[in-house]
């Protein structure tokens, strides 16, 4: 049955097609590899999201060698929540590259491109899709690595920089992550980590693993940017091309904090990661500085993409606040934001990838009138800008929603200030977009020059996409439910 | 036409209208046209659900999950029955109004205005059929922001300050204060359904009780409850018509008519009434109406006095429902319909005294009555009812709140009306004074009354204020129903 090879197929369909891609070397054939694999694994995910039983999971033996001594892949609801995710946004992504691309990379690097964007894709689908803490630091890898290349392609020599700045920083925070994990090795024998998971309850408490705990916490939360090991995520993306920032702001930081958010809760377990360490408190304090600081370090930035770029650490911190309120709707909100930021970040980026085509510049000031020029653009952002907010009928409503929820119910009062707080500083700075684009004249020439159709749809879809999953929260919700539950649940 | 379908027509039209006035933006005379039809439609729409409603059905419409637990649903009760008859008759006066303002100062992006009017109207709507506090809260944030295109119409720097003013205060209080309302609410009680008779049992303490009532009333930004009031000045920068129909009826009288609907529908009169963490809100509410009469008194731009006069009479409101005796809910339901009718006159007048003489400042109204009879007339009919005088429909609710006042022995309450009369008498009759007493200035241009379609407007809303007067049935018999349920 092929159904029964789903888990295999998801990675290794983009991992073959980065081969393929480069021995083709056309631009417009290695779009076209690149597409349809794209949209196959967002089938192929979608499938497997169905398919994954309530409270279950589907477990794939690699080679058919069984689990302690083969790589295992493990497909639970929070995977499968991940695939889902990342191949739908890779699948809007790379539909919408090829015209975006045209404009900020040189023609003779496209195949290129296409080929670091399938090796980037089938790296994070391996890392949701994998049981094995070791197989996922390759994934970890292979996906960092090309995020690299695909960081610096453009013209910019700013790329450079930053991509390099990204390369130290993430290598630090996966050797944090390799360490961590041999430690763990060392103690439990076992790279599988429902194995580690259950092995470690004997050996909780010892220094070794605490120190693992330390070591992949760190290791990770530099991958997903938390505050304040946020400083190479804005140069990285505001110097990616604007489709790059798109693929990495949607995916990169959130399949890490999948992740983090594993190896807390199904393999160290609450009682040891939260409690023994105190990384409640820990966690609790980096989210609001991140919220806070990273929101107001936004609000004052002169350049469009660096501002989204700030709004992500900022984001991210309400995610990790979930996290460190570790009841089911805290967990849920952390869960579901993955998906709602995801998409409303991707519908920004790619928006400003069309800006980019048409005016050449990000800067802020020069977006006086842009509604003039590009109203279509203009007003899309503003529609997710809204979902940026939490504004209701928006994606970005349900999270905050659950998070105040969780708040709440924790009986934090100033906790749930500080997040309707924080949102009302998000709220400043898409205003301060809105005024620019809507009440202030054009400088110089103002005829009207729209981003074209291939930008327009995919980054539109997105955008409706953020009200849809903001009124219908059936399969949004609900999927994140139940991965808040998988994750809590753990191997068992 | 079934009531299910009669209550989602009337969210869909304004839209729909909205659409249509954006596809006809380059014929001036079929948008406008689009415009008056919808406003029409929407308005016979809701007329078709008022016997239904008086006969004491509930229509209700379910259509989606919103979250688990909270659907996004309709359900039309007696008080928004009476909300959503004033917004759309008004709506249909205003199109016309709208129409003579617009062309005669020739302001720009005319297509943009009166589609956003649509958008509002319809948000209007939802809020006042919505079944739960969350589609409610979902439609007052959207009323923000449709709205927030009208306040900034002019996109000059006083525009934008203004339009920051309104945002601030609007998004803010709501986000901040009535999005936790509504989580604790649902925490608290496990639905955010209104329930006729309230929804609160006996879950919450006393104390929890009054926190939850200032986050509600506080929250509400659009009920212009002081210290939350300064975006109502700031909104003033809009065109006339603007201030006319949003900020002086659709806008605000969403506020009141939540602050009243949670009180009524959420809290319960009964389960409340007497429970000592709730005490301070008639407080509030008469420092309010005092204070923001004062400010009027010694405001010389009309609209800036008329916009603190609205403040003052939100309040009215606010107090008549805060003192929780059943009469005088009845008169703060009354007043939502009679105040509007009023406000809207007033503001009509304003607008076409602005457009016909270029005056914005009361100082230079003198004799402005000899030469706008009709206008002045209509301004002076809706001061009579600001103020509270038969004939005209501000005594009818005044009468009823203060009966309810009295009942209850609230003399706090009845002094603060019978204070605030005085002060309403003092900065609104001058006015008529002056314009028709006062010699006018030596020099002065030469004009004669606002554009037709202006003056019938403010004609037929002046008439209103009377007949409500006379005739006070529907909206007396809504407002009972209302306790009744």
């Amino acid at each position: 049955m092929i159904s029964a090879q789903l888990p295999i197929l998801q990675v290794v369909l983009p991992l073959l097609a980065a081969p393929l891609i480069v021995l083709f070397r056309h631009p417009g054939l290695a779009w076209l590899v690149a597409a349809a694999v794209s949209w196959c694994s967002f089938a192929i995910a979608v499938a497997l999201f169905f398919a994954v039983p309530a409270g279950g999971a589907f477990d794939y033996a690699l080679g058919s060698w069984a689990a302690p001594w083969g790589i295992a892949y493990r497909i639970d609801s929070a995977s499968a929540y991940v695939l889902v995710l990342v191949s739908l946004i890779a699948s809007v992504v790379v539909t919408y590259a090829r015209s975006s691309i045209a404009a900020e990379v040189d023609r003779d690097s496209h195949y290129l491109f296409y080929a670091m964007f399938v090796l980037c894709l089938g790296g994070l689908l391996g890392i949701a899709a994998t049981n094995d803490a070791f197989n996922l630091f390759v994934f970890l890898e292979i996906s960092s690595l090309s995020s690299y290349v695909l960081i610096a392609i453009g013209r910019r020599r700013r790329a450079l920089h930053a991509a390099f700045q990204y390369l130290i920083m993430g290598t630090m925070g996966a050797t944090f992550y390799v360490i961590g994990v041999g430690l763990l090795y060392l103690m439990t024998g076992t790279l599988n980590m429902a194995d580690m998971a259950e092995r470690l309850a004997g050996v909780s408490e010892t220094r070794p693993v605490l120190s693992a705990l330390a070591f992949i916490t760190v290791g990770l939360s530099l991958k997903i940017a938390l505050f304040p090991l946020h400083f190479w995520l804005p140069n990285a993306y505001a110097a990616a091309p604007s489709v790059v920032s798109a693929f990495l702001a949607g995916t990169a930081t959130k399949v890490s904090v999948y992740v983090l958010m594993r190896f807390l809760f199904s393999v160290f377990g609450v009682r040891l990661s939260l409690d023994a360490l105190h990384l409640f408190d820990l966690l609790v304090g980096l989210s609001i500085a991140a919220t806070v600081a990273a929101s107001l370090i936004a609000l004052f930035q002169d350049d469009l993409k660096r501002m989204l770029a700030y709004s992500s650490v900022a984001q991210v911190g309400y995610i990790t606040l979930g996290i460190a309120l570790n009841n089911a709707d805290g967990l849920t909100a952390a869960v579901i934001h993955l998906f709602n930021h995801g998409i409303t970040k991707v519908a920004l980026f790619m928006l400003v990838g069309g800006i980019v085509l048409r005016m050449g510049t990000t800067r802020f000031s020069d977006m006086a009138g842009l509604a003039r020029r590009m109203p279509f653009t203009a007003f899309g952002f503003v529609v997710a800008g809204l979902s940026l907010i939490g504004v209701p009928a928006s994606a970005g409503f349900v999270t905050k929603w659950y998070l105040v929820m969780a708040a709440l119910e924790r009986a934090h009062w100033w906790l749930a200030a500080l997040v309707v707080a924080t949102s009302l500083i998000s709220a400043l700075y898409v205003w301060r977009f809105v005024e620019m684009a809507y009440l202030r004249e054009p400088a110089g020439d103002a005829r009207r020059a729209e981003a074209p159709l291939a930008l327009l749809v995919p980054a539109w879809i997105m955008v409706l996409a953020c009200t849809y999953f903001g009124l219908e929260t059936s399969y949004s919700l609900t999927g994140a439910q139940e991965a808040a539950a998988a994750l809590a649940r753990g191997f068992r | 036409m079934s009531p299910q379908t009669a209550i989602l027509a009337a969210l869909v039209l304004p839209v729909a209208g909205a659409a249509g006035i954006l596809l006809a933006r380059r014929r001036p005379d079929l948008r406008e046209a689009v415009t008056l039809s919808c406003a029409a439609a929407l308005f016979v729409l809701v007329l078709q659900l008022l016997p239904r409603v008086l006969a004491g059905e509930r229509p209700a419409v379910t259509l989606f999950q919103l979250l688990p637990g909270i659907n996004f649903a309709f359900r039309v009760e007696p008080l928004g029955m009476l909300f959503a008859l004033v917004a759309s008759g008004l709506w249909m006066v205003n199109s016309l109004y709208s129409i003579g303002y617009m062309r005669a100062n020739r302001e720009h992006a005319q297509t943009r205005f009166y589609a956003c009017f649509a958008l509002a109207l319809a948000c209007t709507m939802g809020i006042a059929f919505s079944a739960n506090l969350l589609t409610l809260f979902l439609f007052y944030e959207m009323l923000t922001l449709v709205t927030y295109p009208l306040v900034t119409h002019h996109q000059d720097d006083e525009a934008r300050r203004g339009g920051r003013t309104y945002m601030v205060y609007l998004l803010g209080s709501s986000m901040a204060l009535l999005l936790v309302a509504v989580i604790s609410t649902w925490l608290g009680a496990g639905s955010v359904e209104f329930t006729p008779g309230g929804l609160l049992g006996n879950e919450l303490s006393n104390g929890e009780i009054g926190l939850l009532l200032a986050l509600f009333v506080f929250g509400i930004g659009k009920a212009a409850v002081m210290p939350f009031h300064r975006w109502l000045p700031a909104a003033m920068v809009a065109p006339t018509p603007v201030s006319a129909l949003l900020h002086a009826v659709a806008v605000v009288k969403a506020g009141v008519f939540t602050v009243v609907k949670v009180i009524v529908y959420v809290f319960g009169v009964e389960r409340i009434a007497g429970l000592s963490s709730v005490d301070w809100l008639p407080f509030i509410a008469g420092f309010t109406i005092i204070a923001a009469s004062v400010v009027a008194l010694r405001s010389d731009n009309l609209k800036r006095r008329l916009a603190y006069s609205t403040i003052s009479q939100l309040s009215y409101v606010v107090l008549a429902a805060a003192i929780l005796a059943p009469l005088s809910v009845i008169g703060a339901a009354l007043h939502i319909a009679a105040h509007a009718v009023g406000k809207i006159t007033l503001f009509f007048a304003a607008g076409a005294i602005y457009t016909a003489a270029h005056k914005t400042q009361v100082s230079e109204l003198d004799g402005i009555g000899r030469r706008m009879p009709l206008t002045m007339t209509a301004f002076a009919i809706g001061a009579i009812s600001m103020i509270g005088l038969p004939p005209a429909a501000g005594f009818i609710s005044k009468w009823y709140m203060l009966q309810g006042a009295v009942s209850g022995a609230h003399w706090n309450a009845v002094a603060v009306i019978v204070l605030s009369t005085l002060l309403n008498a003092a900065y609104f009759l001058p006015i008529v004074y002056r314009a028709f007493f006062a010699g006018p200035a030596a020099g002065e241009a030469v004009h004669g009354e606002a554009p037709p379609l202006m003056v019938a407007a403010l004609c037929i809303t002046a008439a209103a204020t009377v007949l409500l007067f006379f005739f006070p049935d529907v909206p007396l018999a809504l407002a009972r129903l209302m306790m009744a349920d």
